[in-house]
This record gives structure tokens, C-alpha cells and sequence, in this order.
């Protein structure tokens, strides 16, 4: 009788939970995503790409790339600023802090978006002063803006809180001592030792921002053309019965996590392959 | 070295930013520019007659007062849309499903004057509608008039009253139908002498209504949604519609799959538009904002309006081709019936209103 790990499962229910994790996963998440670039495609390459000539889904394509553009750097410097906080010094309030930065995880898009109606809106805190200087926030690119970094702010923090805590502060103590300043010691040190981890937070950061519908929704005021982004044209094209473009601007947004997926596991690698401290800097020349 | 990867990441932040400075100067003031642009903040089923008209009206505008305009549009359920008014939406005009909605834009900010529905003719309702039935191809249950909503075995599809401006008039179509089935004229609505009458027609009525909305087994937020239930996923035998949105159902989704039914007895719909006066005065825009919707009144407009199956307010020289397309058929107002929208909306609709009241039985 040959030995065998006493960890070992059956065979049978090996089989049994690979096929269960299998169909599990085609039903939820293949099917959708195969379903999406079959309507798309239901009436063709040519109805596809004629979806992408409407201007008013051009003009949402570029409203999602601007509010992405400026939600991921805002992120980038809170981020690293946040983590750089909690990891390196010790101060009143910190697990505080920490928590704060999960609460729009925790709290209803619809909240978040709500948020900025009772603070900009015209008849919320700021609403009188900025009507007053001539400035529209919500119902406007800005309001855009601010739900989506304020639903994207856990993204990039919490990617580096950890990893900057394990680190601890030597690398950049000894940086100190041999006489670099802060900023060299930033640019030099912790920022080549957390990049792996920053990327993967952009990563995870764009496409919530490009992705985001309940809180850009309720800030959004649909204006045709001007207003709305890629998720929120996707519902009105879907309402028009104009299921093929709808499903074809969807298909942008399917894609959009396929790259993302794919630019994860990349740099997942990266990080267990390539241990994250290449902090000896070798000759700084 | 280290040093160099660190101006990398230096200039990679600069070019980020230069990246943001430059897209944001290209989205520009959106108001810049020689002509002038209108948002029309509008609800759901108008999108197909408002893109038509907007062109239309910029080519008239255009020979007219020699100005560019450009109308942006925001839809979306008429009292969402009436809310995003209220907290700041820069509407120049609101053309929403029912006087109700625009009365809370008055209530409720200080953006509009609260005579607005006296200043455009016909209650400043440049077209009306009304509800209608959506059965399936061949009317298999024999479905002609509201009675016919309680025989055994019919499922209505109707969205929620209390979320939705289509809903209500659904509901209080119904509820008129009982009205006239028990009083025989509603004329004795208005007689002193028949309060009993009209009090014993009343319950009726009620009973009426509680027994049709117990066969609604799926109640969505909005009508679009309905008409999805109804259409694509196959529930229920009859949908009680927007007669526009029935229309519009049929030739979206394929006259081999559905009927309209019209009743004998419906509600006049009367969609309102109002010119937002705070928001004209600050874009210096209530010029053209005036005219773009008392053009909705001309031959033009009104050709428009019925063409996408909204029933015309001036027929007269609207194409006969178009108007044959909607039947006749007896309509109540709410102002004759229920005494306008205020109190409609206070008796049946608010909380702990009739209709609370006979569906949580």
C-alpha cells in the first residue's frame, strides 16, 4: 500500500470542488462577460463600431478618461501621503485615521454621491456662496470629480499601508544618516521600495474611477453629451432600446477589467518574484 | 542612478499633470463660444420628440434672431429630475411629465415664479397623452375596457405610484373608469345633492382599484422599466402604459408581439414645460428660452409632438395621417375628477395615503 499525504482529499471530492468552483465561476462570471461582446457583436463589426461614432458616447469616453485622469494622481499623493503618516510615524488618532480612509468602502455609493448634493447643492452648506461667485459643482464635470476620488480614495492608502509598515523606517534611516535629505530619501528610498504596490493601487484606483455608476449618478445631472460617463451612457443607451450600442460601449468597460485583470496578476508577479526591497541602492552615482 | 529613477518619477508627475491641465483646457466653459446654448431637463419618454425638435428649433432660431443655439437634454423619472432642478441643476427649461413636478420646483426653491403654469397657452401643456393598454399580439384574454383588468387569471404590469409621474396616472385612470361605472355621468362629482351617491361611488371605486393592483405581481420604479417586465421578460397580459410609450413599445420592439388596446374611459395627460426664470436670468438666455417653447405650440412643433405619438394641443394644421393614429375615446381631467394634482397627490399618494393604505392589505 503506497503512503500518501494525510492531507490529501479524495479524489472524487477533488473532482467535485473543481467542478463546483468551475461552474460557479462560468455561471457568474464567464456567461455575463461572453454575453456582453455577443450582443455587441449581435448585428455585426459595422453596427458595433457605429455605436462609438455617437457623439454623445465620444463625449462620455472622454469625460471617463479626465475624471480618471485627475481621480488617480489626487489618489497617488493622498495615498502615499496617508501611508507614509501611518507607516513612519506614531501619532494620537492614527487606527482612527486608518479606518477613515475604508469608510467610502464601507459606505452606499448612493450615499457618497449624496454627500456632495447636501454640501454644493443649491440648496445645501456651500450652495448660496457658490451661486453667488458663479460656480456650478455638482451637475457639473467638478461634482464628477469629487464623487469619484472620494469612492476611489481606499484604493492606492490601503495598498501601501501595510506594506510601508513592514518595512518599517531603516531603510530610510540609514538613507539620513549618510546624509540624503527628506526629499531624496523619499525619491530615492520609499518610493522605489513601494512601487510595485503604488502601481497595483493605480491599478485598482483607474477602474473604480472609470467604472464608478451610483455615486457619478446622482451628481451627474445627465446632460446629454456633457455629463454623463461611460457606465451612466451605457444605462441611457440600454433605456433607448439601443441595445446594440449599449452593449458596445459595455464591452469598453468589460475590457477595461480584462486589462486590468491582466496588468494585476502581472505586477502580483512582479512583487513575489522580484521581492519589493530593492532598497540596497548599490552606487548612487 | 537612483538618482536619475527619482527625476523620472519627477517628470512623470509633471507630465501627469500637464496631461490633466490640457484636458481640462480642451472641456472648456461649456457657455463659451458665439451662440447660445439650453439645457431642457426633461423626463423619460421625450428623448426621440426632443432630439427632432431641437434641430428643428436651432434652424428656426437660426433665420429667425440670426443666433446659434444648441439645446442639451437631461432625462431621467420626472420627479428625480425636478429634485436635480431644486438643488441646482441649471435648467433653462423643464418639460416634465406632469404640473405636480414643476409645482415642487416652485414649492421648493425660489427659481420659479408660482403662477409659471398660467404664462403658456393650455395650462402650459403644448401636447397631452394618455394611459392606454399594451396586451399581447391577438389580445388572447380578451381584454377591451378596465372591467375586463379583474378577470380571473390576468396579471397587470403597471410600475409603483408612489416613485413613478406614469403610475399615478395609471392609477387614477382606473380610478375615474369606477367613478363613471358606479355615477354613470361625473358630472354628479359637482352636485351637492349626490353626496351620498358619489361618497357609496367613491369606495367603490377604491375597491375597484385595491382589487386591480393585488393582480400586479412585479411593481417597477419607472414606466421603462414596466414596459421591460411587460415586453422582454414575458410577465404578466397587460401593461397599462403611456399611450406614447405604448406606441413607441410596438415599433421598438415589434408590432408581432404586442396590441394596443385603447378603454373607453382614460385620464388626459398633460405634460407641463416651464421657462426656470433664476437660471434664464443668470445665463442672460430667457429669450430664446421663451421661444423655444412657445414654438412647441406652432404648426412645427405640434407636427412634431404628434408624431412621436404625442396628441397634439392645435390640430389644425397638423397632417390628418398623423392625427388618425389616435382613437377617440372619452378623457377625464384630474382638475374635473379628483381637484387637481395637489390634493390627487395628497389623498392617494403620499404616505399613509389610499394608496398605502390598499396595498399593504
Amino acid at each position: 500500500m503506497s503512503l500518501r499525504p494525510a492531507t490529501a482529499e479524495p479524489r472524487w471530492l477533488r473532482t467535485l470542488l473543481l467542478a463546483v468552483t468551475l461552474l460557479f465561476l462560468a455561471a457568474f462570471l464567464v456567461t455575463p462577460l461572453v454575453a456582453v461582446f455577443t450582443e455587441a457583436l449581435r448585428k455585426g463589426a459595422g453596427a458595433y463600431f457605429a455605436g462609438f461614432h455617437d457623439p454623445a458616447v465620444r463625449a462620455a469616453i472622454r469625460l471617463t478618461l479626465l475624471t480618471a485622469v485627475i481621480a488617480v494622481p489626487v489618489n497617488v499623493v493622498f495615498g502615499l501621503a496617508a501611508a507614509w503618516a501611518v507607516a513612519k510615524f506614531e501619532f494620537p488618532g492614527k487606527s482612527l485615521l486608518t479606518t477613515l480612509i475604508d469608510l467610502p468602502l464601507a459606505v452606499s455609493p448612493v450615499v457618497s454621491g449624496l454627500i456632495y448634493v447636501l454640501v454644493f447643492g443649491l440648496n445645501g452648506w456651500l450652495g448660496p456662496w457658490l451661486k453667488a461667485h458663479d460656480l456650478q459643482v455638482i451637475f457639473a464635470v467638478p461634482g464628477i470629480v469629487l464623487a469619484t476620488v472620494f469612492v476611489t480614495l481606499p484604493f492606492v492608502a490601503r495598498e501601501l499601508i501595510p506594506l510601508m509598515q513592514e518595512q518599517g523606517t531603516e531603510d530610510e534611516e540609514s538613507a539620513l544618516t549618510l546624509g540624503a535629505s527628506g526629499w531624496q530619501t523619499f525619491w530615492r528610498v520609499t518610493l522605489p521600495n513601494v512601487r510595485w504596490a503604488l502601481l497595483y493601487g493605480v491599478i485598482l484606483c483607474n477602474a473604480r474611477a472609470m467604472g464608478e455608476f451610483g455615486a457619478v449618478s446622482v451628481v451627474s445631472g445627465h446632460i446629454r453629451g456633457k455629463t454623463n460617463t461611460v457606465p451612466l451612457q451605457v444605462e441611457i443607451l440600454y433605456n433607448e432600446y439601443n441595445f446594440v450600442a449599449a452593449f458596445a460601449v459595455a464591452s469598453l468597460l468589460a475590457m477595461l477589467a480584462l486589462v486590468t485583470l491582466a496588468a494585476k496578476s502581472f505586477i502580483e508577479w512582479r512583487m513575489t518574484s522580484a521581492p519589493a526591497s530593492p532598497a540596497v541602492p548599490g552606487d548612487p552615482t | 542612478m537612483w538618482y536619475r529613477r527619482g527625476m523620472k518619477y519627477g517628470r512623470f508627475l509633471m507630465l501627469a499633470g500637464l496631461v490633466t491641465l490640457g484636458v481640462l483646457g480642451t472641456a472648456g466653459p461649456a457657455r463659451a463660444g458665439k451662440g447660445v446654448t439650453l439645457l431642457n431637463v426633461s423626463y423619460d419618454p421625450t428623448r426621440e420628440l426632443y432630439r427632432e425638435y431641437n434641430d428643428a428649433f436651432a434652424a428656426h432660431w437660426k433665420q429667425e434672431a440670426g443666433q446659434a443655439v444648441t439645446v442639451d437634454q437631461s432625462h431621467g423619472g420626472s420627479g428625480k429630475q425636478a429634485r436635480a432642478v431644486i438643488d441646482g441643476l441649471q435648467a433653462d427649461v423643464v418639460t416634465l411629465a406632469l404640473a405636480y413636478d414643476v409645482d415642487a420646483i416652485a414649492a421648493n426653491s425660489r427659481l420659479l415664479a408660482p403662477d409659471w403654469q398660467k404664462r403658456l397657452p393650455h395650462n402650459s401643456a403644448p401636447y397631452t397623452s394618455t394611459i392606454v393598454f399594451l396586451v399581447r399580439k391577438g389580445n388572447p384574454k380578451g381584454i377591451k375596457d378596465w372591467g375586463d383588468l379583474l378577470k380571473p387569471g390576468v396579471q397587470v404590469i403597471t410600475p409603483n405610484p408612489k416613485t413613478s409621474g406614469g403610475a399615478r396616472w395609471n392609477y387614477l385612470a382606473a380610478w375615474a373608469w369606477a367613478l363613471k361605472r358606479e355615477l354613470g355621468d361625473l358630472k354628479k362629482l359637482d352636485d351637492a345633492k349626490q353626496a351620498a351617491a358619489v361618497a357609496a361611488a367613491q369606495d367603490k371605486a377604491k375597491a375597484f382599484v385595491a382589487e386591480l393592483f393585488k393582480r400586479v405581481p412585479v411593481l417597477d420604479s419607472g414606466a421603462r422599466g414596466s414596459t421591460n417586465t411587460f415586453v422582454q421578460r414575458g410577465i404578466g397580459d397587460v401593461l397599462l402604459a403611456w399611450e406614447n410609450e405604448a406606441f413607441l413599445a410596438v415599433n421598438e420592439l415589434g408590432p408581432d408581439k404586442v396590441d394596443i388596446v385603447v378603454p373607453s374611459l382614460s385620464i388626459l395627460a398633460e405634460p407641463t414645460v416651464a421657462v426656470v426664470d433664476a437660471n434664464v436670468d443668470a445665463h442672460g438666455t430667457r429669450k430664446v428660452a421663451e421661444a423655444y417653447l412657445q414654438w412647441l405650440y406652432s404648426p412645427t412643433g405640434q407636427q412634431l409632438a404628434a408624431k412621436y405619438y404625442y396628441r397634439p394641443v392645435n390640430v389644425d394644421r397638423v397632417d390628418p395621417n398623423l392625427l388618425a393614429r389616435f382613437p377617440a375615446l372619452e378623457l377625464v381631467t384630474i382638475d374635473g375628477v379628483f381637484g387637481g394634482w395637489k390634493k390627487a397627490q395628497k389623498t392617494h399618494f403620499d404616505d399613509g395615503g389610499v394608496f398605502d393604505a390598499i396595498y399593504a392589505r
